[in-house]
């Protein structure tokens, strides 16, 4: 079993297997099940993903009113202007927010990690898929080598808000997507921890400050954040840009700043953008009481 | 390691809005019915932390009643569940309360019915995990990635023989036992986690044991 990486990477050089192959074995390993099993559940998913962002793009809004329609507005946007940021790269971010739009809607969606950070790794890669035109295999492993880095993550610090910030969620969200882009795309398995580390490095200290305690601001546009930086980190990797500190310590660090972060800003609802006034102002109107 | 397999992190299929408040919420409640053997008539679920401070927002109130209807994390029903507990005349009191706890999304769940009751503590530790930390004023440590069977039992000699002799019989293999009582011939709590996933059958005979007042198990 790989606890970190640097051991994920390894396996895979050795064996010359791609990272979703190590972490499709593992699975079969753990689980004592088949490789049918595994792809099958992991099918399962994808299709609630594939659902979801379906759903999005028809339009939804939340129960409070704070989200939705976003990801139709970005789409609109696409088709009738040229967007500054390319369209695959738009794609991504209307398909990341649109997931969270329907997650704050209380619709159904695949957690990845966290349903907070739900967007980042379906977004890209029906994004992505536009321009690779992966089979339905490589889009299943794209959820393999997401699931493979945030393993060691879970595993070695921490995927909630909660307990790390944002970082811990939309920064490790983002930065699986990374990975798998860059698997998806031809690139090694070590550039695939580069992606990771570039992503995370630019996500760490990211504070998790829901106004009113909800899922939606500023969360749904987190997503968006996090979806076009794994894009560009993944182009980064594969142009041969490597991350000088690698990627087991950027977890660490990620760990640490999560630890000294003071639970305001830790999915509390008492810090950060949930105490300007216009946070505080939204709860009030939201819940009828005041911060 | 917290979490052992890939679909605790690329999953669970859940109804949103949080992972760790609504999914999470969702399977320690459903836990709690477990441990209890029956649906509860009556909750009284104490949040603390993170929970207390955003459950209404994150609904990890009708997340909680949720799974004490049994449901799973993507049942439609979901957020319903207030109003279908209701209906059920099922009584449900949210309890923020201010005490420190060890993890900030930790919930503690009295539940019961004219019968019996149980009072469990639950901990969301990110993605949907959970992990049950407390039962009836014992302490655990179940890791979370092996099905374990929770018996609670006379502090009798015996007791944990009549267990164990079922579970070989059963070619089931332990993997890690603790026991624990209050005193000397009172309440004891056997955790016992397996290799394999233990049947209906198998639970049943486990019940009719010598000394065995309650069992439950949880699955992985």
């Amino acid at each position: 079993m790989f606890r970190t990486v640097e051991e994920l990477v390894k396996i895979a050089e050795k064996e010359n297997i791609l990272i979703s192959e190590v972490m499709i074995r593992q699975e079969m390993e753990v689980k004592e099940t088949s490789r049918k099993e595994v792809f099958s559940q992991m099918e399962k998913n994808l299709e609630v993903m594939e659902n979801a962002i379906e759903e999005a793009l028809e339009g939804v809004n939340s129960v409070t009113g704070l989200t939705g329609g976003d990801a139709v507005l970005v789409q609109k946007y696409m088709k009738e202007k040229t967007p500054l940021s390319g369209n695959l790269m738009l794609d991504a971010v209307s398909k990341a927010m649109g997931t969270n739009e329907v997650n704050a809607a209380m619709g159904t969606i695949c957690a990845t990690p966290t349903a907070g950070s739900a967007g980042c790794v379906p977004g890209t890669l029906f994004a992505v898929k536009n321009q690779l035109n992966p089979t339905r295999e490589q889009m299943i492993r794209f959820l393999f080598t997401s699931g493979a880095f945030g393993f060691v993550v879970a595993n070695n610090a921490f995927i909630s808000g909660a307990a790390g910030g944002c970082q811990a969620e939309v920064g490790s969200a983002g930065a699986m997507a990374s990975a798998a882009i860059v698997e998806m795309a031809g690139g090694t398995p070590q550039q695939s921890a580069d992606a990771f580390a570039i992503t995370l490095k630019n996500m760490l200290g990211l504070v998790c400050d829901p106004v009113a305690g909800l899922v939606e601001v500023p969360c749904v546009k987190r997503n968006a954040a996090g979806s076009s930086l794994a894009i560009v980190s993944a182009d980064l990797a594969l142009a041969g840009v490597t991350s000088r500190i690698p990627c087991d310590e950027v977890i660490g660090a990620m760990y640490r700043i999560g630890k000294q972060m003071p639970s305001s800003l830790r999915e509390t609802g008492e810090g950060g953008l949930a105490d300007t006034p216009t946070g505080r102002l939204l709860k009030e109107k939201i819940f009828g009481m005041t911060v | 390691m917290k979490y052992n397999s890939v679909f605790d992190i690329i999953g669970p299929v859940m109804i949103g809005p949080s992972s760790s408040h609504t999914a999470g919420a969702a399977r320690i409640g459903k836990a709690a019915r477990h441990l209890l053997g029956e649906e509860p008539a009556w909750a009284k679920i104490y949040l603390y932390e993170s929970f207390a401070k955003t459950y209404k927002g994150h609904g990890t109130d009708f997340a909680l009643a949720g799974g004490l209807l049994g449901f799973e994390t993507d049942d439609p029903r979901m957020s319903k569940a207030l109003e279908i507990a209701k209906e059920k005349n099922i009584t449900i009191e949210f309890i923020e309360d201010t005490a420190a706890a060890d993890h900030p999304n930790t919930a503690r769940l009295c539940i019961g019915n004219d019968h019996h009751s149980i009072e469990l503590t639950g901990i969301s530790i990110g993605g949907g995990k959970v992990e049950i930390t407390e039962l009836n004023g014992f302490q655990l440590r179940l890791s979370g990635n092996h099905p374990a069977i929770l018996i609670m039992h006379n502090d009798r000699f015996g007791a944990i023989a009549s267990v164990t002799k079922i579970l070989a019989k059963n070619e089931i293999n332990i993997g890690h036992m603790e026991v624990n009582r209050k005193d000397i011939g009172k309440d004891a709590l056997m955790v016992i986690e397996v290799d394999q996933n233990v049947d209906d059958a198998i639970m049943n005979e486990l019940e009719r044991a010598d000394h065995i007042n309650q069992i439950a198990k949880i699955v992985s």
